[in-house]
């Protein structure tokens, strides 16, 4: 076998290699809901539904619309929806005000001296700990679950973009003075890139926490959403629905999650290949 | 002391140029009252021992450091910030090339204060691409190329802006010596393409000697001018030709004399 035969019986072990470890994980969460499948048949207890109910009750509740609505149904409208603009809205506004913020504290040292122990200080809150006070301040509405979330994921974006602007590499900057660039563009076309990959780590953390905060504030006080329903399944008894909505919101956190790197995947395909370069 | 006045004009001078780092009894004298002047045109090395401020004389001379004491001028003008005209090519190019930007972005990224309208811009970035001979690598991102290539692109970027004064601070000393030898015959091929005047430093005396109409030798810490050395070597130059000339040689002993003094103080272990 010549070197091309060489470079194909390599390449197919590598195939091999990625088909059998992808064929080892599938079989270990197949093995995992098997197990629960049995188990929970087997103890027959009202608070163990089986995982196939639980999935049968999760289709029925929220993917069994007509082909119209994309198979949702009306339920989606009535309590994800609105779970989903508050979580979207709350986050959004934190990844605004949290990326400027710290592209501010980054670049500019007077305000980094001002505000970098408050910062700290805010960050050592659990965010659920702000639950009773945006109560008071904001009532039961959107607002204050709007209000929490963008707080409460406020903290790991400004972190983390801060941290990303002053890990910026001099000699960047210093290309950019002396090609004459000015502190706007230099920001635009330097900073901004480069802080970009902890930028997106700092996201990928405030997403988890924004799906926390909205089910805690609609478990607290509200007339709606995925909480809301999760808690009015718990009171009623039904607890397959209760369970069918523990599931959703793990979905939901899936969906958001890989939504999110997908779009990290387009935006820094530079900084992998770069890390890659480098590794090797 | 060697002096001799350049030929042609003067474009950059520097005068009674000082830096210090630190204040008090941690102070540390960088440079000390460097003078020299810049010829139209020209091709200037500085040479010196490792660590003797050749760094800090190019942040100065560039405007991205303000010196102690002493003034930077060109066509007779102070320098207080970066001027126009001037590029800089650094030595880590891994670090001074954007990774996020594909390799014609990055040539492209000087000519944004200029205000070129587009077929400009496309013109500039393809001729100095052409002139570092990357035009098939113009869709890549550095860190596809190998350390010689991205170089090569720093040049490239340095050349779209049409400086007419290029600092180069020692590009060449994380190259292999063959890349070394190609890229040391690009610069001078794009020094006589563009007619820019070059300032380079470089801790190499064979390179010094092999590339200049003069070397500038300077001592160790803090920097001073040792000699003012005129290269009367033919052009063009060549690689083997060149280097094996009695010229040459006798040159770069009467180089190599000079910074060995200069080193003599400095503990062993230093490698020019």
């Amino acid at each position: 076998m010549g070197e091309a035969g060489d470079r194909l019986t390599r390449g197919l072990t590598t195939v091999r290699g990625a088909a059998s470890e992808l064929l080892l994980r599938s079989a270990v969460v197949v093995a995992g809901l098997l197990v629960w499948q049995l188990v929970t048949m087997a103890i027959e207890s009202a608070f163990f539904p089986t995982p196939l109910e639980i999935f049968g009750r999760v289709i029925e509740t929220w993917f069994s619309g007509s082909p119209g609505t994309l198979f949702l149904t009306e339920e989606v409208g009535r309590n994800v929806a609105p779970s989903l603009m508050r979580l979207l809205s709350g986050w959004l506004l934190a990844v605004a005000l949290g990326v400027g913020l710290g592209l501010a504290i980054g670049r500019i040292d007077w305000l980094a001296a001002m505000l970098g122990p408050i910062v700290q200080f805010t960050r050592a809150i659990p965010p659920p700990a702000l639950v009773p006070l945006f109560l008071v301040l904001l009532g039961i509405g959107d607002g204050m679950k709007v209000g929490l979330i963008a707080v409460g994921v406020l903290p790991p974006i400004l972190l983390n973009t801060i941290d990303g602007v002053r890990s910026v590499d001099s000699l960047q900057l210093d290309t950019g003075r002396v090609f004459g660039i000015d502190r706007r563009r230099r920001l635009a076309r330097i900073v901004i890139p480069s802080a970009m990959p902890q930028i997106f780590a700092g996201l990928r953390v405030s997403l988890a926490i924004a799906v926390i905060l909205m089910v805690i504030s609609e478990l607290v006080a509200s007339t709606d959403g995925i909480g809301f329903g999760l808690l009015q399944a718990q009171r009623g008894f039904r607890i397959p629905d209760m369970w069918a909505h523990i599931m959703l919101l793990s979905i939901l956190g899936l969906a958001l999650n890989s939504g999110l790197t997908q779009v990290e995947r387009r935006a820094l395909r530079w900084h992998r290949g770069a890390r890659r370069r480098s590794e090797v | 002391m060697t002096v001799t006045r350049a030929p042609r004009p003067d474009l950059l001078a520097v005068a009674g140029l000082c830096h210090t780092y630190g204040a008090g009894a941690v102070a540390t004298v960088a440079i000390d009252d460097l003078d020299f002047e810049v010829g139209q045109g020209e091709f200037l090395s500085i040479v010196g021992p490792s660590g003797c401020g050749k760094t800090t004389l190019l942040r100065c001379v560039s405007g991205l450091q303000h010196p102690t004491a002493g003034t930077v001028t060109l066509h007779g003008e102070a320098i207080s910030d970066v001027p126009e005209g001037m590029a800089l090519v650094f030595q880590d190019y891994a670090r001074s090339l954007f990774p996020w930007m594909s390799v014609s972005s990055n040539v492209e990224f000087p000519l944004s204060r200029l205000r070129l309208p587009r077929s400009e811009r496309r013109e500039r970035i393809g001729e100095s691409l052409a002139a570092v001979r990357l035009d098939a690598a113009a869709d890549k991102y550095p860190w596809q190329l190998s350390g010689g290539m991205q170089q090569r692109v720093a040049i490239a970027r340095a050349l779209a802006y049409r400086p007419e004064v290029l600092l180069m601070d020692e590009p060449f000393a994380s190259v292999d010596a063959q890349t070394r030898a190609d890229l040391e015959d690009l610069v001078l091929d794009v020094w006589r393409r563009f007619s820019v005047t070059i300032l380079f430093v470089t801790h190499d005396i064979d390179e010094s000697v092999y590339l200049s109409d003069r070397v500038l030798v300077l001592s160790r810490s803090p920097a001073s001018v040792v000699a003012d050395i005129p290269v009367g070597l033919p052009r063009p130059r060549d690689q083997i030709e060149t280097k094996s000339a009695d010229g040459f040689v006798r040159l770069r002993a009467e180089v190599a004399r000079l910074i060995r003094p200069a080193r003599g103080a400095e503990t062993a272990g230093t490698s020019i």
